[in-house]
């Protein structure tokens, strides 16, 4: 075989160029922390539990069963069942797509007020600013649960259908929440738009809209995935709390937190901890594993590590 | 004589110093004082002074970063300081600024490519399908390579940024480039090419340049004329030649016996000035050199020197000279 035959079948090796992505390089920084990927884990497992699962189960929603009431973790009924026959496992999963939505659905309108109203505020300063950050120092000024506790009272009185109240408690936490964010993303508006490529962006004549937009969005973008992370955890953690005291979603809308508040007694506390074990053993991995995963994110994100 | 490109006329600017609860104005950093300045087409003027001198400030208030106090700018006969911003947006790619810190000119979150282009864009001047070509175009002016245009800045070293930051003014078509102190933050090797880099693209585009360093050798190497700063004023202004065989005010006599020469064993009579720059919100009485001027007599501490023709565009503002 001569050397041209064999250099026949050889290609120049195709180098793929990849596009450089910062999203690409956070993802593979994050993924070298183990302790927040099993986070993430953890997260996905809940979310995968409690919104595909309720499909495998042969319970149906809320059917009572007077023959199994209060039974104890058997074959039959993983978890048990509750006062009312109800199979405990498939009430967790249900009451996990409520608590979870109402978490996630909080967090997303949360950062789009703060957000929005942050990057304004930031942005424009003078009058804008001075009422958006007064209305933030009120809000901030009342402590948060008493204020979602007032709420609560105030949607109890007023009769309020049970199916509208998961909405209004959305509401509800993303109002207690805005304040925060809008307070972050307005401080770092204020020292990006101080930066030297803010000026760049002047003498370049751009238009507002792309200084906003294009530039100084992207550079908070980071620290609001953080922050929305963490405060996913930290709506679940209040509609429970709310739940708890029969303030928030009501039965028999089940959530994590109405759960647990259906063993509030004595006799089902000692005697019967299937009923008020699981919920909260979800309510604490959900919580923690979002926790974890945010500080995760934060330390991959956080824009004062890098140049 | 051709109609200036940039007319700067008895400019000002001071920042106010402001004191106690209720922000009382208790006086001002004079930092640019009384500048004049005509800059024409495709000339480079070089403004040179020690730090504080208000060289950046000068920059800044002729691009309308910050608002001026007094005087006037005219950029090709258009009052900058007078215009709205809709008009000043629109007469912004004509003029454009190149930083100091090339680590700080250029936002992380934006690509290369976007950073250059995204002003052609914003202005109408070309279409969306042009825009990488002329990108492309761009960098290879300022020597960059076609695969960089889709990285971030952080995966670039300083000079290339600055070299960025170069294409990013250029792609505009520019009359007018305002440098501040461009090659300042880069090590020796890159200055040089980087300085290469404005000549040879104010050769290739009949670009003028207003150069602030405070490097004189770098000065002397690009610009044809050249104004010395102290303390928010001009002291003196010549061509360059002149200003380095002619020096006439004493602040710019005692600046070029510091410039090193590379020749060990030279005497060379070395003015060295004692003190530091006085504090511009409380500048001296009359010659404002007058406290570190070797050859200051009486009337330097009592009268303010008028800024004169010395001869054959050589201005000068000393009593002595």
């Amino acid at each position: 075989m001569t050397v041209d035959s064999r250099l026949a079948g050889l290609r120049e090796p195709q180098v793929q160029r990849q596009k450089s992505s910062l999203f690409r390089q956070s993802l593979k920084r994050l993924m070298k922390n183990k302790l927040a990927v099993a986070g993430f884990g953890v997260v996905v497992f809940m979310f995968a539990l409690c919104f595909i699962g309720p499909f495998f189960s042969p319970y149906a929603d809320n059917k009572i069963n007077m023959a199994m009431m209060n039974k104890a973790p058997s074959l039959q009924h993983l978890l048990g069942t509750d006062a009312l026959g109800r199979d405990i496992l498939t009430r967790v999963m249900q009451a996990g797509r409520i608590s979870l939505t109402v978490g996630l659905a909080s967090m997303v309108l949360s950062v789009f007020i703060g957000a929005l109203l942050g990057a304004v505020a930031g942005y424009y300063r003078g009058i804008a600013d001075q009422i958006i950050m007064r209305i933030a120092d009120l809000l901030m000024t009342i402590p948060g649960l008493p204020l979602l506790f007032i709420f609560g009272a105030l949607l109890s009185e007023w009769k309020v259908p049970t199916d509208y109240r998961m909405y209004i408690v959305m509401l509800m936490l993303s109002i207690v929440n805005w304040p925060g964010l809008a307070r972050m993303v307005r401080g770092q508006m204020l020292s990006l738009r101080e930066r030297e490529f803010m000026q760049a962006a002047v003498v370049l004549g751009l238009r507002d809209s792309r200084k906003l937009f294009h530039h100084l969005l992207p550079n908070v973008v980071p620290l609001l995935i953080v922050m929305a992370t963490l405060n996913i955890g930290g709506a679940i953690l209040s509609e429970s709390v709310l739940s708890f005291f029969g303030l928030g979603v009501m039965p028999p809308t089940p959530t994590w937190g109405n759960m647990i508040d259906a063993a509030n007694n004595m006799i089902d506390f000692q005697d019967h901890p299937w009923l008020w074990i699981p919920p909260g053993l979800s309510i604490f991995a959900t919580v923690i594993a979002i926790n974890i995963f945010g500080d995760g994110l934060r330390d991959v994100l956080d824009p004062k590590q890098k140049r | 004589m051709s109609e200036a490109l940039l007319e700067v006329s008895h400019l000002k600017k001071y920042f106010p110093v402001t004191e106690g609860l209720l922000n009382r104005t208790v006086g001002h950093v004079k930092a640019v004082d009384d500048i004049s300045l005509t800059l024409q087409p495709g000339e480079t003027f070089g403004l040179v002074g020690e730090s504080g001198s208000g060289k950046s400030t000068v920059g800044r208030t002729i691009l309308r970063l910050t608002e001026k106090t007094a005087g006037e700018v005219k950029f090709k006969g258009v009052d900058i300081h007078s215009l709205s911003p809709a008009e000043l947006r629109l007469l912004r790619p004509r003029m454009q600024l190149i930083f100091q810190d090339p680590y700080s000119a250029l936002n992380p979150r934006v690509r290369v490519g976007d950073a250059i282009g995204e002003a052609l864009l914003d202005h109408g001047l070309c279409t969306k399908h042009e825009v990488r070509e002329l990108v492309l175009e761009s960098l290879a002016a300022c020597g960059l390579s076609s695969y960089h245009i889709d990285r971030f800045p952080h995966e670039f070293s300083g000079g290339q940024r600055q070299r960025i930051g170069i294409a990013r003014a250029l792609i505009l078509n520019p009359d007018l480039i305002i440098a501040d102190e461009p090659v300042s933050a880069l090590d020796v090797s890159i200055q040089a090419q980087i300085i290469n880099l404005f000549s040879k693209l104010q050769q290739s585009k009949g670009l003028a340049y207003l150069f602030i360093s405070h490097d004189l050798s770098v000065v002397e190497h690009l610009c044809s004329r050249i104004g010395v700063m102290y303390l928010g004023s001009m002291v003196e202004t010549a061509a360059r030649d002149e200003l380095f065989h002619n020096p006439l005010h004493p602040y710019t006599k005692a600046l070029l016996s510091a410039v090193p020469v590379p020749v060990p064993r030279l005497k060379r009579e070395r003015i060295v000035l004692k003190g530091d720059i006085p504090s511009p919100a409380n500048p001296p009485s009359g010659c404002k050199f007058h406290t570190r001027c070797p050859f200051a007599v009486e009337v330097c501490k009592a009268e303010n020197p008028v800024f004169r023709d010395a001869g054959g565009g050589h201005f000068i503002a000393c009593h002595l000279a």
